[in-house]
């Protein structure tokens, strides 16, 4: 026997009434913010780290930036040769590395487009600032953020296939 | 007691007790409704912070509201625009002045009760009307005109449902329906009494449909559709007078919902015969303690339902909503009525 439809009219009002007794019963989907937290999931977007020994100060992240929120500066600098009675070498130095959360977006290109793996996601969320210039974070601060980067987790199986 | 009191000291109790009977109703239906039953529908837990489980956040609210500025746009009509919120609110303490709240709780015992309760709600249209037009702000204009439209066009179902009512009771006065109801036998039975639901049931349907629309609760919230009219006519209105606005339409809310189960849920009374009362004189002094009590858990389920759909059913359309009163609702009650008088006559 086909079930007697019911008219969309009291699914909508059966659908709200059963809500209403789940939320009773089993408490509700959200979490009381302050006095619980919920743990973001591991590639949430919370906030960006600096690994400051990667960074070339290339200026490709700051030039992706679509916010123009990173600020780079740096200057070259000779360091000893690799190998004894080589010429020195000349490397970039950052001086300064900032990004103005007050103006981020959190779309990621600077990390997707940064060659030498020097920026990374953290899911850390809670660096609210009561005055914004307070957002703008320094290259010690973006640094600091490394520690909160979870290890990256295990590629899904086939993610590499047709890769070398 | 009353009699004994001087006429000043009588008034004084009604004045308080209007006030009790049309913020009480309205606070809680805020809070149960509004702030919880919805969240919970929606899977979460609604204000927590201000007091326990966040029973206080409505102080909190009329607190943050008092203390904002009393705006008024530079081209509006400023006597109007203060005025038209004070309508609205004069209107539910003008209703509430005909429920019958026990057998000798009543603010008045008005022959014509429900005729009055009809003709004194729709001054709150007026009041509607002036807020949109004295905005002098076209969102707040088309919100009043809309408001205008869908107010008077649900008048008519609520009146003609509420004549099968007043057909079968054969008085207009709210006291004596409310008697009437708990006196009176269905099948021949008296245990039930015969609240007017079980016969009138189409009536009632109609009634609240028509409430729902009246109160522009939402699938008839086009008057103050925030997404296409930004709250319509009270755009404009900040602080206080958004207050005012705010707490009439809640309160209007419960006292219709106290008139609905005047009308079709036996009101304050239980059916005499429990008890083996015969008319209103036998009626024991304790039903108007216990009287309010009933009236307001039975206004509490009548405003359940008026909440559930609200927080069920998205908006209709304008079109669909004056084709909806028009072609279905009005043609359905004056087929109630017709049924009604046939069967009152014949049996």
């Amino acid at each position: 026997m086909a079930k007697p439809k019911v008219p969309g009219m009291f699914k909508g009002l059966g659908i709200t009434f059963n809500t209403l007794v789940d939320t009773l019963k089993n408490g509700a989907a959200t979490v009381q913010y302050p006095h619980e937290k919920e743990s973001p999931p591991v590639r949430a977007r919370g906030v960006i780290a600096l690994r400051e020994d990667n960074c070339t100060s290339c200026m490709l992240c700051a030039r992706s930036c679509p916010d123009w929120c990173i600020y780079i500066e740096g200057h070259k600098e000779l360091a000893p040769p690799r190998r004894a009675g080589g010429k020195p070498r000349g490397v970039n130095k950052l001086d300064r590395f900032d990004i103005d959360y007050a103006l981020c977006m959190y779309c990621g290109i600077c990390v997707e487009v940064c060659p030498f793996d020097a920026l990374f996601w953290s899911p850390e969320y809670e660096y609210s600032e009561p005055k914004i210039a307070d957002l703008l974070h320094d290259k010690t601060k973006l640094g600091e953020w490394m520690e909160t980067v979870p290890e990256a987790p295990e590629l899904e199986s086939g993610a590499l296939k047709g890769k070398k | 007691m009353l009699a004994a009191l001087p006429y000043w000291g009588v008034s004084l109790i009604r004045i308080l007790g209007g006030i009790v009977a049309v913020l009480l109703p309205a606070g809680s239906i805020v809070y149960i409704f509004l702030f919880k039953m919805m969240s919970f529908m929606q899977s979460r837990l609604g204000p927590m912070e201000a007091g326990p489980y966040g029973s206080m956040q409505l102080f909190a609210e009329v607190g943050k509201w008092l203390q904002k500025e009393d705006l008024a746009p530079d081209g509006a009509d400023k006597r109007l625009f203060k005025m038209a919120p004070l309508i609205v609110l004069a209107s539910t303490f003008l209703l509430i002045a005909v429920v019958p709240f026990g057998p000798d709780a009543w603010f008045t015992n008005f022959e014509a009760g429900i005729f009055y309760a009809l003709a004194v709600s729709s001054v709150s249209v007026l009041g509607i009307l002036m807020a949109g037009w004295s905005s002098a702000n076209k969102y707040s204009l088309m919100g009043g005109l809309r408001a205008a439209g869908q107010l008077i066009a649900y008048e008519l179902p609520m009146v003609l449902a509420v004549i099968g009512v007043v057909i079968q009771a054969g008085t207009m006065n709210l006291q004596q329906i409310v008697v009437k109801q708990n006196n009176d036998k269905i099948f021949g039975l008296h245990f039930l009494g015969n609240p007017y639901i079980l016969t009138q049931f189409v009536g009632f349907i109609v009634f609240m449909i028509a409430v729902q629309a009246e109160l522009t609760q939402t699938p008839f919230d086009m008057p103050i559709a925030e997404s296409e009219l930004v709250s319509g006519y009270m755009t404009e209105y900040s602080g206080f007078r958004f207050l005012i606005f705010f707490i009439g339409e809640f309160a209007t809310a419960g006292v219709f919902a106290l008139i609905a189960s005047a009308l079709f849920l036996g009101g304050w009374g239980v059916p005499f015969s429990w008890f083996g009362w015969h008319n209103i004189g036998d009626v024991a002094n304790w039903m108007n303690v216990v009287g309010p009590l009933i009236m307001f858990v039975k206004m509490m389920i009548v405003v359940f339902l008026i909440m559930w759909v609200r927080f069920s059913f998205p908006r209709f359309r304008e079109d669909q909503l004056q084709r909806f009163a028009w072609k279905v609702l009005i043609p359905i009650a004056l087929a109630n009525i017709m049924l009604t008088a046939i069967l009152k006559v014949a049996f």
